[in-house]
């Protein structure tokens, strides 16, 4: 026991002497989250619209009112006619014009029935999507607000209801992705590439010729990283809380718990990779290519897998993170319990024993 | 009592062979050496003996145990310096030792007998990363690792390579004091003037030892006269004396070239004759005893 403490104290004095790993663990989650907060979004927030009112009267400008004190879009650009619509795109000045006809609130008295023209720049297809489904919700809004009295013909009112986001927010899609992300980084990447630096280094040989056991080597080297990625994952759920508000539905310690299997199974990973390579760039490039990337892209952090050609979504069957991810969803967002995820962590603990299993058996006790 | 048996045992890697059938011992308390050039087989051979490689067939014991089956308790009981700088480099001096010292279950207060003499040179540098030692103070470092578990044999794979000429003599004096102390060291080099300081040596060459012999028992028992030869211009008498009928080697040793002739017949009137004729100013012959040098000169030249 004393010597596994030695090992796991010396590799603590790796990690904490190593700037880029420092960075890797502690800033990089960070940042992560922030981007995918904030800046990788599909929600609409402060779009700049322009308004072209043909009638300006008191309908119209309430609605023009409504659409600029929704927090959605900001009025940037009041035109005068049509010809500067063109324009206004062409510079990239607004996302969209909301253009009102003549005699808007008259025509809306007497016939129970105005236009109002909504024109967008979709050279971005989703968001021009997304602005106009707004404005229209909030045209929408107004006008049965507005109007309670009279009562329409034929109107068909749509209303759902977005569950368990029923503010569409992105965060709720990321959190479990970047902890997907984050927990491969750090539990699969470094370890793997730490392992097989000894082997780089010599060290290594040092170790092998001396009365340590392999098993004790391996998770002396993988414990300091086991501990580093439960801190990020802390910092992962305490940041989705606080910073944007999205609260944890289900039982914590069970998520924890799934976090954990998660880590272990990444650093069975780390061990499987560093067990096949002697060279650090490859480990690296195995961990990047092999399970970064797909822990992105194949994973239903962002595309979904229903959307993927058949073999892809194979790939995704066999992807550890896609389980996870499910799992965090289920637990986090969902308040579900075990029996809804006891599939996927079975499928996680499968893993894991293969994966170990294969680095014992492919661990070598020698040299060659 | 042998410590280390070794009994025709091969090393071959998917496309060189590294060691051909040797045969040898080692005995109680001794330093033995192995002299030969690079890819001589001295590194897969250190490597076997502390089981870090199978070989591909005959046998080795390491006190008693045998290098394939018992290789737990070898690894208990010897200690290793591999060629390359093998310490962590983003650790300080103390650090490594400690590391080194626990994962042996043992600590540097319980063993700071063992390394004294060695650690205390280098212990004012001991808060200093270990990537910042020169050579010399890196070689002191691994070594004082490599005891720190309190071996009963020491391996230690060209330790003196790259390291400056005083912390070399530092070196074997070290390892003088150890032997004293009782451990057996094998250790290996490729500088053949540290022969003379083994008890006995062995001569490695393309994965055959050559000769194995005390030192002094190898330069007396060598039987060809040896002439050191000088002149003003010692690169064209290296080439003049090759040319040289009579001649069966020329190498430069130093200042002067050391020659032997076929069938030991030096000839020397004629040789000197042969170089004023080439226009050689300043000609000085002498002859001398044999070094180990000459011997494993003459003895790698006969087996190439």
């Amino acid at each position: 026991m004393k010597h596994f403490k030695g090992f796991v104290i010396k590799e603590f004095y790796h990690i904490f002497r190593d700037r880029r790993t420092l960075a890797i663990l502690f800033i990089m989650p960070i940042i992560q989250m922030l981007l995918f907060g904030y800046v990788v979004t599909n929600e609409i927030k402060d779009a700049k619209i322009g308004i072209l009112d043909h009638s300006q009267d008191v309908v119209t400008r309430k609605i023009t009112d409504k659409l600029a004190s929704s927090g959605y879009f900001i009025i940037t650009k009041v035109l005068s006619n049509e010809t500067e619509i063109e324009d206004c795109f062409r510079k990239g000045t607004v996302k969209e014009v909301v253009v009102f006809e003549p005699d808007f609130a008259i025509k809306l008295e007497r016939d129970n029935k105005a236009s109002i023209h909504l024109i967008a720049d979709a050279s971005d297809a989703n968001t021009a999507n997304l602005i106009v489904n707004y404005t229209s919700a909030i045209v929408n809004d107004y006008v049965t607000k507005e109007n309670k009295t009279v009562t329409i013909p034929m109107q068909i009112g749509i209303e759902s209801r977005m569950l368990y986001n029923e503010e569409l927010k992105g965060v709720y899609m990321f959190v479990p992705g970047t902890m997907a992300l984050i927990l491969i980084l750090i539990s699969a990447l470094l370890t793997s590439v730490s392992i097989v630096r000894e082997k780089e280094l010599g060290t290594m040989e040092i170790l092998l010729a001396s009365p340590l056991r392999p098993l004790q080597i391996i998770i002396g080297k993988v414990m300091p990283y086991a501990v580093l990625s439960f801190v990020n994952v802390i910092t992962i759920l305490l940041l989705s809380n606080f910073v944007f508000g999205l609260p944890i539905q289900g039982s914590i310690l069970l998520l924890l718990l799934e976090c954990m299997l998660f880590i272990i199974l990444s650093l069975s990973l780390g061990i499987f990779i560093s067990t096949s390579t002697n060279s650090q760039q490859t480990a690296m490039m195995i961990s990047m290519m092999g399970l970064m990337l797909p822990a992105i892209m194949l994973s239903g952090f962002i595309y979904p897998l229903e959307n993927m050609p058949l073999i892809l979504q194979w790939i995704c069957h066999i992807n550890p993170s896609t389980y996870f991810i499910i799992i965090v969803k289920n637990i986090m967002l969902k308040g579900l319990g075990i029996m809804s995820v006891w599939k996927e962590t079975l499928v996680l603990l499968g893993m894991i024993v293969f994966f170990i299993t294969m680095s014992v058996r492919k661990f070598k006790i020698r040299l060659e | 009592m042998q410590t280390v048996v070794v009994d025709n045992l091969s090393k071959c890697y998917k496309q060189a062979v590294a060691l051909k059938n040797i045969t040898f011992g080692v005995d109680a308390g001794e330093i033995f050496g192995f002299i030969g050039p690079d890819g001589a087989g001295k590194t897969s051979l250190f490597r076997i003996l502390v089981t870090l490689l199978l070989p591909t067939d005959g046998t080795a014991t390491v006190l008693g145990y045998d290098v394939v089956k018992d290789y737990k308790k070898i690894r208990n009981k010897v200690g290793y310096m591999p060629g390359k700088f093998s310490l962590y480099q983003d650790l300080t001096v103390e650090e490594n030792l400690n590391f080194f010292a626990t994962i042996f279950s043992t600590s540097i207060e319980e063993n700071y007998h063992l390394i004294k003499d060695i650690y205390s040179q280098i212990e004012p540098f001991k808060k200093r990363r270990a990537g910042a030692l020169s050579g010399g103070m890196k070689q002191k470092l691994a070594l004082s690792c490599a005891l720190i578990h309190k071996p009963e044999m020491l391996f230690l794979d060209e330790p003196t390579t790259g390291v400056d000429a005083v912390s070399r003599k530092e070196f074997w004096e070290m390892l003088k004091s150890l032997k004293n102390s009782g451990i057996t060291i094998i250790v290996s080099t490729p500088y053949m003037d540290e022969a003379s300081l083994c008890d006995r040596v062995a001569l490695i060459q393309n994965g055959n030892i050559l000769k194995i012999n005390k030192p002094d028992v190898i330069t007396t028992t060598f039987e060809k006269k040896i002439l050191a030869i000088r002149s003003s211009n010692m690169h064209k008498l290296l080439s003049d004396l090759n040319s040289f009928e009579a001649c069966d080697s020329a190498f430069l040793f130093g200042q002067t070239i050391h020659y032997t002739a076929k069938q030991n017949n030096l000839m020397m009137p004629e040789l000197q004759n042969y170089l004023t004729g080439l226009n050689h100013l300043q000609v000085e012959i002498n002859p001398i005893e044999a070094n180990i040098e000459d011997c494993f000169m003459s003895l790698m030249n006969q087996a190439s």
